[in-house]
């Protein structure tokens, strides 16, 4: 096997940023390709700087190369100036370490953070010369395998992977790469069928080719999925990692040598979510917490900085000022690196005072970044409504606090397009920001005050409460944005100290297209690929009447539409695409929720307040763990 | 944004000029790419690096000349300052062990006009020898060489700049040393002329294009037209 570097060389010269292509960065693996088993080209579908600093890719990169017969290799999606230069010479997709062709190699893993680098799946198996759907694939091709957070409902990538794994990755792979080298060292019994079966058997992955999906001819609805095969079961579960504090990874992540939009050492404080918010997928589909403890956090911190020689740490999680154990985290880790240069941080937007001490602990070594409050939703209707439990007082007490403290500017995040809103909600925004502003003013003074507003689309996701609600269309988005902006340019006393960003409201429905499609979506996903779309998630790149021409070709002779998929209220009774993937929810849970939130009815905190039953504990038989509570 | 404290570092103890190379694939590593990989691996080391005073300190190292985003070089050259006497032997070592793959420490000096003067005076009489490898080479090299040897003055147009500068004013010297490969010895002054843009001057006047491979092979003073290296 001839590494391709020789040859592409020459090539990078050509190209913008060809540093992103050389690998060897400190920290990363190369072993001799025909001393292992078992062979992964981790995929992260989108550019090396946006890819390479990815956790979870991180993780298992570190995880499966620490097996002495496996190795994992990286590759990204090559930008179009690269990707032209490769075709015209006849030279592949290759991995970033040996840059040996990714076809070569056993698996290709694929981590999905977004629907929006759907494209660039099939842009990568092209350029790796490898066949798109997986049912024309090869026993010589790699399998195809999904991951990330949107791969819990990847039914309409279905019909170009060979199959995904749900939930943590860490033991799955592991799993994986036993049952595939077991395979390989009895000859490779009924090919790559019968290493699919292997893993689909006991729900390890899913693979969609044994499942049949039938529709409703009348509503064009799913009327059934169907295993259609032995031991395949008929809903497949997620994986979850039961104690954090057994799996310090990343130990030693890559450095990379070109620049990335991260560049820190993260530790994971603790993994899931329980508040609630009724729009977050994230937080839903990582249930329950699990928290990591405060001298595990510390070792990991100390290996990483000494293993990378960064100078920032990242404590993440999904609200990382709610781990049990934050205030005696960040005091300790603040102790121990007041003298040097490193600094810390904690993504966080919980409005509450407690975040601003925390915010001033771990800034004591000088440096501090900009305040951040995501109250999401502008009025305390709306804020009910996605169980975002928050008031406007509070927000004016945090920022006043703030403003005393000496902070001169806060940004705040909102949702615009949420079920039940009206117009009456956004112009809450707006008189929000100027009692922000006005607050500021009060108590510093001064007329240097600033408040940032962004405003992101609401997309409904799969296994939320929201999975059902009807999307906002792109021209209610635009509408309402336009009315808040309205609003701000009319505020004569604080408009000006309020900067407003958005986007537009058209990417958010092709995003809410892919999040809640079905299978019938690979052809469009397919047409807009052959017709050039490739890194949708760059704005210079994503074309909405690209994605509404290929969708109207392929979904018209259906009967179906864009509409229908994303501006439709989905009835309780419908077969969702992803409700055969089990995330552990409770359908009924998630329903009353969903009716909850009509009627603006909050729920609490089951870190905090007790268990609401959403099924996921005794349906995995886990529980939340808490860093302070012994196992 | 809040008003946040000042910090006042204590003044270097030491100062080190350091001669290092960029090799093979991490040419292709920008200047801050190199930077940043030198700062991290200065961490890994666990090298007392001196930080200047103010709101972000930041490590004390000046860097030399840069040589362009794909260009190899044997001849970069930084200095640095320490917070702590260091044994520099066991400095250069441990560092090397730290740095990425293509990235080499070669020299070191402790009296260099770089540590005693700083770098404009440096500057003075600056030159820089280059090897460049075609690949391939035009059958109009030989002859665009004395066409532009020949003359006083030859202007190259800077598009991103809107602006011309002289390239053959700069030429110190420009050989075919071996079939496909030319050295040329290029003056620093601002602006500053790069390789490329003799190599553009070149196909212009053979009316062909080239690519090529480019390394800096020294970097240091002209002394009666012989470049002298730094250290
Ligand atoms: S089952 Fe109960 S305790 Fe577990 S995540 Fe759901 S609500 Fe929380």
């Amino acid at each position: 096997m001839t590494p391709l570097i020789d040859r592409l060389e020459p090539l990078l010269a050509q190209v913008s940023k060809p540093v992103q292509y050389v690998g060897g960065e400190v920290n990363s693996v190369s072993k001799p390709f025909d001393s292992v088993d078992v062979h992964w080209a981790l995929l992260y579908p989108d550019t090396y700087a946006v890819g390479q600093p990815n956790q979870g890719l991180a993780i298992l990169y570190e995880v499966l190369n620490e097996l002495d017969w496996v190795v994992a290799e990286r590759t990204f999606t090559i930008w179009p100036d690269l990707a032209a230069l490769l075709r015209e010479h006849g030279l592949p997709q290759f991995t970033w370490e040996s840059h040996l062709p990714v076809k070569d190699f056993d698996v290709l893993g694929v981590s999905f953070a977004t629907e929006l680098g759907y494209t660039n799946l099939l842009e990568t198996l092209d350029l790796a010369g490898i066949e798109l759907r997986s049912r024309d694939r090869g026993d010589a091709d790699p399998l195809v395998i999904a991951g990330g957070h949107a791969a819990f409902n990847p039914e309409p990538v279905a019909d170009f992977l060979d199959a995904v794994i749900l939930g943590d990755g860490e033991e799955a792979v592991v799993e994986v790469s036993k049952r595939i080298r077991q395979w390989k060292a009895e000859g490779r019994p009924d090919g790559r069928e019968g290493l699919l079966e292997r893993l689909a058997a006991d729900g390890l992955a899913y693979v969609p080719q044994f499942y049949d999906v039938a529709y409703d001819p009348q509503t064009k609805a799913i009327s059934a999925v169907t295993p259609n095969g032995p031991n395949v079961p008929a809903r497949v579960p997620k994986h979850t990692l039961e104690h954090l504090d057994d799996w310090p990874y990343p130990k030693h992540p890559i450095v990379p040598l070109g620049e990335t939009i991260h560049e820190r050492y993260s530790v994971e404080i603790f993994r899931g979510c329980t508040r609630g918010c009724r729009f977050c997928q994230a937080g839903m589909i990582t249930r329950p917490v699990r928290e990591r403890s405060l001298p595990v956090i510390q070792q990991m911190v100390e290996t990483g900085l000494a293993a990378t020689g960064l100078d920032e740490v990242g404590l993440l999680s999904l609200s990382s000022a709610d781990h049990t154990q934050i205030g005696e985290i960040a005091k300790t880790l603040a102790d121990q690196y007041a003298e040097s240069q490193v600094s810390l941080s904690l993504p966080s937007t919980r409005v509450d005072a407690f975040n601003l001490d925390l915010a001033h602990e771990l800034n004591r070594g000088g440096r501090r970044s900009g305040l951040t409050f995501a109250p999401e939703g502008g009025s305390d209707r709306m804020r009910a409504v996605i169980n975002k439990m928050v008031g406007a007082e509070d927000l004016l007490r945090t920022v006043s606090t703030a403003f005393s403290q000496g902070w001169r500017s806060v940004k705040l995040y909102f949702m615009c397009g949420l079920p039940t809103e009206t117009d009456d909600d956004l112009l809450a925004i707006a008189d929000l920001a100027a009692r922000v502003i006005a607050t500021g003013r009060q108590v510093t003074g001064s007329r240097d005050i600033h408040c940032t507003l962004s405003i992101g689309g609401f997309v409904p996701k799969p296994h939320t409460s929201f999975q059902w609600a009807a999307q906002a269309s792109a021209e209610m988005i635009d509408h309402r944005l336009q009315v808040l902006k309205e609003a701000i340019i009319a505020d004569r006393r604080y408009g000006r100290a309020i900067n407003l960003r958005y986007g537009k409201g058209s990417t958010g429905i092709i995003e809410g297209l892919l999040a809640r499609g079905d299978r019938r979506l690979g052809a469009v996903i397919e047409a807009v690929w052959r017709d050039g779309g490739v890194f949708d998630g760059w704005i210079e790149h994503f074309s909405y009447d690209r994605w509404q021409q290929a969708a109207a070709a392929v979904l018209t002779p259906l009967g179906l539409s864009v509409d229908w998929y994303t501006t439709r209220e989905r009835p309780r009774a419908e077969v969702l695409p992803w409700a055969h993937l089990d995330a552990g929810l409770d359908l009924d849970w998630l329903w009353a929720d969903y009716q909850a939130a009509i009627n603006a009815e909050e729920v609490d905190d089951c870190r905090w307040a007790g268990c609401n039953d959403c099924g996921v504990c005794p349906g995995f038989d886990v529980d939340i763990e808490l860093a302070g509570v012994p196992r | 944004m809040s008003r946040q404290p000042e910090r006042q570092q204590p003044p270097p103890v030491m100062r080190v000029a350091l001669r290092y190379a960029k090799r093979g694939r991490a040419r292709f590593a920008s200047h801050r790419d190199f930077a940043r990989a030198f700062e991290r691996a200065l961490r890994r080391a666990e090298v007392p690096m001196a930080f200047s005073s103010g709101f972000s300190p930041h490590p004390r190292i000046s860097y030399y000349n840069a040589a362009p985003t794909g260009a190899a070089s044997e001849a970069e050259y930084l200095t640095l300052a320490l917070a702590r006497e260091v044994d520099v032997v066991e400095l250069v070592a441990r560092l090397n062990d730290a740095l990425p793959d293509g990235f080499e420490i070669t020299a070191w000096s402790l009296d260099s006009p770089l540590v005693l003067k700083g770098q404009q005076e440096t500057e003075v009489d600056g030159a820089s020898r280059w090897r460049i490898e075609f690949t391939p080479m035009g059958p109009n090299l030989d002859t665009a060489i004395s066409v532009l040897l020949a003359t006083s003055s030859y202007l190259v147009r800077r598009e991103a700049k809107n602006r011309d500068v002289d390239v053959r004013e700069r030429l110190a010297r420009l050989e075919l040393t071996a079939p496909g490969v030319l050295e040329m010895t290029i003056k620093t002054s601002s602006p500053l002329v790069r390789p490329d843009d003799v190599l553009n001057a070149l196909a212009e006047i053979a009316g062909e294009s080239y690519t090529a491979r480019i390394t800096r092979l020294a970097q240091g003073h002209l002394r009666d037209d012989e470049l002298v290296e730094l250290f």
